[in-house]
């Protein structure tokens, strides 16, 4: 057994290797359950129109977003046009307005602009953690079925937008 | 970072609540409450057991945006969502395995202080198991065959080398002069 020096060196190596994987990753992204289940059902009031409701019925038959905003997260200021040029592009997003101030959020969308087909106000954050939220902004793509395929953590990027959510729309509108 | 906290809304509230207990103040009448003269805080809830319940089991549970605090010790608001979901639901009579699943559904094992034993985690668990029996079954092995080892035993020389040694001989250095 000439070779028994190596083996410390061996495990030393294996060791690196899994350490240096583990500096790849994010921490902050958690796996959610809730991928290829199906999406909690809401009945919100909507932010512009307290009065009457919008929810996950209405988009039965879509493949659609829910992104969950706040005037106060500044996050979503940086992800703002991206979703501004996904609306244009003729994807149907929903705003999902977590735990913010009517107000400050009206005059958010009124200053930015408003990429959102609805928006509805979850006051209390309660319909949040029905969807395990636990960082604004988050991005849920729902197919027709009304089941979540996909979760984006934290601000979407132009570059998400083209690699990851852009094919799984073309993707899931397909499949009808 | 993906995190946010309306910490402008927690401001607004604790100058609100400030505000509150100043005029609670003026309200009150000027008899002094029997817990303040004893010098003790007056219990902030009304209910003391189910706090208890409440805060044990907050204790098990991670929050997830400051990632190594429970969410008992946190305080995001979306860890104080969480315990006010938690007190809710026992309030409403379900058991704490109840309250566990329902957040698990949600937020996934990662809010488990304790991770399920299921077929990811059993390198998890059973991982210093096998350390330990691999560790031992080498020790034994190593510790076998050094007993087969034949002994060596001193040739007569270095037994009257030794003897010499022993008996106060001034050691004779073999390897240099000096």
């Amino acid at each position: 057994m000439k070779a028994k020096f190596l083996v410390p060196l061996a495990i030393f190596l294996v060791l690196a290797g899994f350490l240096g994987y583990g500096l790849t990753l994010n921490p902050r992204e958690v796996p959610s359950p809730l991928i290829d289940k199906p999406a909690p059902g809401f009945s919100l009031a909507r932010l512009e129109a307290p009065g009457q409701q919008f929810g996950t019925e209405d988009m039965r038959g879509k493949v659609w977003l829910l992104n969950v905003w706040a005037s106060w997260c500044v996050s979503c200021r940086q992800e703002h046009p991206q979703l501004v040029a996904l609306a244009r592009q003729g994807v149907p997003v929903i705003g999902l307005n977590y735990k913010d101030e009517r107000d400050a959020a009206l005059k958010w969308l009124k200053d930015h602009g408003n990429p959102y087909a609805q928006t509805v106000a979850d006051p209390d954050g309660r319909i949040g953690i029905d969807y395990g939220v636990y960082g604004t902004p988050e991005t849920f793509l729902i197919d027709r079925g009304g089941v979540i395929r996909y979760k984006h953590i934290g601000p979407v990027t132009p570059d998400t937008i083209r690699n990851v959510l852009l094919p799984r729309i073309a993707e899931l509108s397909r499949a009808g | 970072m993906p995190v946010e906290r309306p910490t402008f809304q927690r401001l607004r509230a604790l100058s609100l609540s400030i505000l509150f207990a100043v005029v609670a103040l003026a309200a009150t009448d000027p008899q002094p409450v029997e817990a303040e003269s004893s010098g003790q805080a007056q219990p902030l809830v009304a209910d003391p057991v189910l706090e208890a319940r409440v805060q044990s089991l907050a204790h098990k549970l991670r929050c997830l945006v400051c990632q190594n605090e429970s969410i008992a010790e946190s305080r995001a608001p979306l860890a104080i969502d969480l315990r006010n979901q938690v007190r809710e639901q026992f309030a409403a009579g379900k058991n704490e395995d109840e309250v566990i699943e329902f957040l698990v559904t949600r937020y996934g094992d990662f809010v488990l202080y304790l991770p399920p034993f299921k077929p990811v985690t059993v390198l998890l668990w059973l991982g210093p198991v096998l350390f330990l029996v691999a560790g031992g079954g080498w020790l034994l092995l190593r510790l076998r065959s050094r007993a087969r080892e034949p002994k060596q035993h001193l040739s007569d020389a270095e037994r009257a080398r030794a003897q010499a040694l022993l008996a106060g001989a001034p050691a004779e250095n073999e390897e240099s002069g000096s």
